[in-house]
């Protein structure tokens, strides 16, 4: 079964001296425990696409449904709502709140949503031992390497135990090595957790690890192979 | 949570934040200490007054108020004060018989009020006799002795052991003279006071005026602690319900004698309040800059925290929080150093001579010691948290019009 259906996706900028149609009529649908990578060259309209689907940027037209509910239709209270239960981000950069350390930036999403102590404390510790990162709990996020900080985020995205995790370009700042290992992370989480994620990038090597290929073009998805 | 996040964000520019927070407490402790000041001046003032010139409460005829006439008398004023010393609160009372008259020397004459007193009471009621400068408080058993004040003696060009001449009338209409001798003089705080007070004993006075023995113009009510003044006015009124209710009498609290210092005590209260808040809307200013500061700053970590899903109730709160801890930061040290100065000015004092000619004609003191109720810093801590909410409101709006998409695209 699909969790996530996107019809007829379509987004055109208007703050530009001319319109830019960044997603140009998109239908593809996601099913729980995939591992897609969407690519393209610049330009081609991956962020706006995961933008959406995060419920971050409202559609022009199309709509995207997810586990039955029609996001496009929700308000903006509603979604902010939304998107704490049920989806998790990794950004390229910027995934950390520096003045908090590496557990406490992964306990603050599971408070917004209201979540113990108790079980908090005991969901951290199985979210950096899954990272590999429990030796690393107490330290601010300016100590660890920028692979580090990539997957704390990673750990703060499951902390949300969301239906899917969107990524974009979460490798793009980081060493081959690093880059390897966080993909490796996310492989593992992805068939021992059946977590689904979704991933835009450049990068060669995490196209070749992904399960499900999405190749972007002006808009426009001219590959999807699986 | 929140509240964590905001304190430790402070201290991420601690320059920034040193900068705010520095001139958070010289601008609240500018305004403090000068309050300080200003009360500290009204309140000496009103000591002043009470101590050396009308105690808590004085009984008149009615009549006497009106136009100062000394036939306007109170009738068996030592049964009265048996009767008002019997109060608990009450510490000593004496009477006066008051005349207005001219004194003169052969130079010049001044207007002033003749003061009736019996001197080992006096000095019970009122502190007067701690203000002599030059000689003694009409205290050996010389006859027809003055006391005057500095002001008045300078003005008649007179000195310690002059003659002065009383110029006045008899209460049966008779302009009549007496001369007396300056054994005492005396200066307060209040030159207006000193110039026109003068003092002789009841006894010659009563005679020069021909006044029956057993008439007053003036008693004169000294209480332990002047909070009593209230209470123990309205037991006055109670005793002496029946002369009141004749118009025989009249009871007055020194601030019904004298309502200009109270009035001036209660205008620099409100002047202090508009001139705190006054600061505080100038460094609103400060506080609002550095909060914008801090959220243009933080334009991609706020972005990213409302994608993961933090409300717009918490974004603000979160912006709001950081605004107080950092003024509320700036307001602590600002009173600490304020609680600092003034108490050491408290006891110091503030010498204001070199500049206190004027001051002194208005009965202000030339030395100024800055005292301040402790409910002021609350009435400050609370404008400061009032403050800091309309400081962070534009930051905190700023931050909400941001779009968590845009926002986590911005570059680095
Ligand atoms: N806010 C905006 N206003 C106008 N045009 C925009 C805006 N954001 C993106 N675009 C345009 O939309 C198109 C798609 O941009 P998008 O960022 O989605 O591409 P991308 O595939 O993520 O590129 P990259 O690989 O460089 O990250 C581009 O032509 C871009 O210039
Ligand atoms: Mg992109």
């Amino acid at each position: 079964m699909s969790i996530i259906k996107v019809e007829n996706l379509v987004k055109i900028y208007n703050s530009g001296a001319v319109p830019v149609t960044a997603v140009d009529g998109i239908n593809v649908e996601f099913e729980k425990g995939e591992f897609t990578s969407i690519v393209g060259p610049s330009g081609c309209g991956k962020t706006t696409f995961l933008n959406m689907l995060g419920g971050l940027d409202e559609p022009s037209k199309g709509r995207i449904v997810i586990d039955s509910i029609d996001i496009s239709k929700l308000k903006s209270k509603q979604l902010i709502d939304f998107r704490l239960h049920n989806i998790g981000f990794v950004f390229q950069a910027f995934n950390l709140i520096p003045v908090l350390t590496v557990k406490e930036n992964i306990e603050f999403i599971m408070q917004l949503q209201g979540i113990s102590a108790e079980e908090r404390e005991k969901r951290v510790d199985v979210l950096l031992e899954q990272v590999g990162l429990l030796d690393r709990k107490n330290d601010r996020p300016n100590k660890l390497s920028g692979g580090q900080q990539q997957r704390v985020a990673v750990a703060r995205a499951l902390a949300a135990k969301p239906k899917f995790i969107l990524a974009d370009e979460p490798t793009a700042n980081l060493d081959s090595k690093s880059t390897e290992n966080l993909l490796d992370i996310m492989l593992k989480l992805n068939k021992t957790e059946e977590t689904t994620f979704i991933f835009a990038t450049h990068d060669n090597r995490v196209m070749k690890k992904a399960r499900r290929l999405l190749v972007l073009e002006d808009g426009k998805i001219i590959k999807d192979e699986k | 949570m929140l509240s964590r996040i905001a304190w430790k964000n402070i201290w991420r520019n601690k320059l920034r934040s040193g900068i705010i927070i520095t001139s958070i407490s010289l601008g609240l402790f500018g305004g403090v200490f000068a309050i300080a000041f200003m009360n500290g001046m009204a309140n000496q003032m009103i000591n002043d007054l009470i101590n050396l010139e009308l105690a808590n409460i004085q009984l008149h005829n009615p009549q006497f108020l009106l136009n100062d006439e000394t036939i306007y008398t109170i009738e068996n004023p030592e049964k009265k004060i048996e009767r008002i010393k019997k109060i608990e609160q009450v510490k000593s009372v004496s009477s006066r018989t008051v005349r207005m008259g001219m004194a003169s020397s052969s130079s010049t004459g001044k207007g002033v009020r003749i003061n009736g007193i019996n001197p080992e009471i006096e000095k019970q009621t009122t502190e007067l006799s701690d203000k002599i400068i030059e000689g003694s408080f009409l205290e050996d058993e010389r006859k027809n002795q003055i006391v005057v004040g500095e002001k008045l003696v300078k003005e008649l060009k007179l000195k310690l052991n002059s003659k002065v001449i009383l110029t006045l009338q008899t209460i049966d209409n008779n302009i009549t003279y007496a001369a007396f001798r300056i054994t005492g003089i005396f200066k307060t705080q209040n030159t207006m006071f000193d110039e026109s007070n003068v003092f002789v004993r009841d006894k010659e006075l009563k005679e020069i005026v021909h006044l029956r023995e057993n008439r007053t113009n003036e008693i004169v009510v000294a209480l332990s602690d002047n909070d009593f003044t209230k209470q123990v006015k309205s037991k006055l009124i109670n005793e002496f319900e029946k002369e009141i209710h004749n118009e025989k009498l009249i009871v007055r609290t020194w601030d019904e004698i004298n309502p200009s210092v109270k009035m001036i005590q209660q205008m620099s209260l409100q002047f202090s309040f508009i001139f705190v808040i006054i600061i505080l809307v100038a460094l609103s200013f400060g506080i609002t800059n550095t909060m914008l500061m801090v959220v243009m700053e933080r334009v991609r970590e706020l972005g990213m925290l409302m994608a993961v899903g933090m409300n717009k109730i918490k974004l603000a709160g979160m912006i709001f929080f950081e605004t107080l801890y950092l003024s509320l930061t700036g307001a602590f040290a600002g009173m600490i150093i304020s609680v600092g100065a003034i108490s050491i000015a408290a006891k110091t004092g503030i010498d204001l001579s070199p500049i206190a000619e004027g001051f002194n004609a208005y009965g202000y003191s030339s030395i100024i010691y800055p005292e301040i109720d402790t409910a002021f810093y609350f009435y400050v801590m609370f404008f400061v948290v009032i403050t800091a909410f309309l400081a962070s409101v534009y930051p905190a709006r700023k931050a909400l019009k941001f779009n968590p998409a845009e926002a986590v695209r911005t570059e680095a």
